[in-house]
């Protein structure tokens, strides 16, 4: 647990170790098994928070999140801002359509410019994959990756771990035992797809079998280096798989001839009704939403017991709040002079 | 919250090197069963009493108290542990992390809550936990019992039970733990 902490001071010294880099979160490879299990550890904190009566504490009064989106987003964005407010931060929005970047702002100058209004944090989405590796260069708030075209969305990711951890444990205490060796199959348009990115490097760091099942067309051009396997028969892996993680199709994806039509990639790839009795009874249903229903998942498969999205979505204000805490509640300078004790 | 854990952790990391043994852990089971008779007597009886031990070191010290009180009223107390991490006055100033997970199963309007610590130094922990405490419902009083009181209060706050007065040096650190109370310093890695 005190691998963040450590964490600070490496950042103090300049050093930019796997859990020194923890100014920001741009990957969730960046913060390793013990990052990882250390944010999880951390959200149990605020689910509890997030269960009272009045979901709000004082942690991170006085400081600004920025919610600096580029693209449309409403679940991500709500659930950014919703997190900082439960921390008592303050927020301000930027959406590129009502901005100066209209009238032809560049990047660098907007981030320049947020910057000297004296933020703490500030949450980017934007369609170009590095962007926020490129924001933190220009700023000294922390920067949140909140995805980046189709690169990474590493708060999905720690939210995906923290709902299998829950789902499988009760508590995300024991997180790497849950892991450990665990099946997971990640369905759908891989190519496109941020989501999948982040989730494999977070899987993967805490010891999951990642199986990958798409059609050929949906897949990276490479998949060297990436720590899964392959298949393009999916009521092959579904009878094995204890999480069968569904991506979003989007309807422009058979308009570009990656597929010949929604249908077909139902009938091979869909989690229809048919195929949900292959699941395991303690199989987890799992997908970022939103959910095009009828497409790759059945509606009826949607609403099934084992199906927690909505835990996804419920889990999600409380994992960003625990990223911003430990981002934002770091000692800038330690004091010498300041008692430790109370 | 256990002096141990706060004082060994990053950045200021050191080794804990015990000196003295303040007191056994029969002068430990012994301040709690007083502490426990106190708590009876100020309060007439145990009606609508509630335990909350501040996490980490007053949750096992609350815990053998509510056992306590058991056994001398014959009725059980209701027992929860509180963390502060999110109420505190030094965020930003050196690393704070939540060490557990606030457990208050119970509602706390209308009643007397007793919060429960091991050791009350400058008083900082029990402000953050009174600012916790009103998140959970208005209690009808509080009262604060601590093992050891080693001075050094940095706000106006003064417990209601204590186990030991102990003078004490800004730096030395105070374990308490079921096996009694030892004095010590930490030394620096």
């Amino acid at each position: 647990m005190r691998t963040m902490a450590r964490g600070g001071q490496g950042t103090e010294a300049g050093e930019e170790g796997a859990a020194g880099s923890f100014r920001h979160l741009l990957s969730v490879a960046d913060l390793g098994a013990d990052g990882i299990a250390e944010v999880l550890r951390v959200t149990d904190s605020f689910v509890e928070v997030s269960e009272r009566a009045i979901p709000r504490v004082p942690a991170l009064r006085g400081k600004t999140v920025v919610s600096l989106f580029f693209e449309d987003s409403t679940r991500t964005r709500l659930s950014f801002e919703t997190a900082a407010k439960r921390l008592s931060a303050d927020t301000m929005t930027f959406s590129a359509s009502t901005s100066s970047v209209k009238k032809g702002e560049s990047l660098r100058d907007t981030v320049e410019t947020i910057t000297a209004m004296g933020i703490d944090a500030i949450v980017v989405r934007h369609g170009s994959a590095g962007v926020p590796w490129q924001v933190a260069r220009w700023t000294d708030a922390a920067v949140i990756n909140a995805g980046d075209g189709w690169h990474e969305h590493p708060t999905q990711a720690l939210l995906d771990c923290y709902t299998i951890g829950q789902a499988r444990a009760g508590a995300a205490s024991d997180v790497e035992k849950v892991f450990a060796g665990l099946r997971v199959a990640i369905v759908g348009d891989v190519a496109h797809s941020r989501v999948a990115r982040s989730n494999v490097l977070a899987f993967a760091a805490l010891g999951a079998e990642v199986t990958l099942v798409a059609p050929p067309t949906l897949l990276p051009p490479s998949l060297a280096g990436w720590p899964v396997t392959v298949s393009h028969d999916l009521d092959a892996v579904l009878p094995g798989a204890e999480v069968v993680y569904l991506l979003r199709i989007q309807r422009e994806r058979a308009s570009e001839a990656l597929l010949p039509s929604l249908r077909e990639y139902t009938a091979g790839y869909g989690l229809t009704r048919d195929r949900s009795r292959l699941l395991r009874p303690d199989a987890l249903v799992m997908h970022p939403g939103p959910m095009n229903r009828g497409v790759e998942i059945a509606a009826e498969v949607a609403d099934l017991p084992c199906s927690v999205v909505t835990r996804q979505v419920a889990n999600g204000v409380a994992v960003r709040m625990a990223v911003l805490f430990l981002l934002l509640s770091h000692p800038a300078q330690l004091e010498p002079g300041v008692a430790v004790d109370g | 919250m256990a002096e141990r854990e706060r004082l060994l952790t990053p950045p200021r990391g050191g080794v804990f090197v015990p000196r003295a043994q303040v007191m056994s852990a029969d002068d430990v089971r012994r301040a709690v069963t007083r502490i426990a008779h106190e708590i009876v007597e100020r309060n007439h009886g145990l009606e609508d009493i509630a335990l909350i031990g501040l996490q980490t070191g007053g949750a096992p010290l609350a815990r053998r108290l509510a056992e306590t009180l058991g056994q001398i009223e014959g009725t059980a107390v209701p027992v929860g542990t509180i963390d502060v991490a999110f109420y505190r006055d030094d965020i930003g100033i050196r690393p704070v992390l939540p060490e557990a997970v606030t457990d208050i199963s119970f509602d706390l309007s209308g009643t007397t809550v007793v919060l429960v610590d091991d050791v009350l130094f400058t008083g900082r922990t029990v402000r953050a936990a009174l600012n916790a405490l009103t998140d959970y419902g208005r209690a009808r009083a509080v009262q604060l019992a601590v093992m050891v009181d080693r001075g050094h209060r940095e706000l106006p706050i003064r417990p209601d039970y204590v186990g030991k007065n102990l003078p004490t040096r800004r730096d030395e650190l105070v374990d308490v733990t079921a096996d009694g109370v030892v004095l010590g310093d930490v030394i620096a890695r």
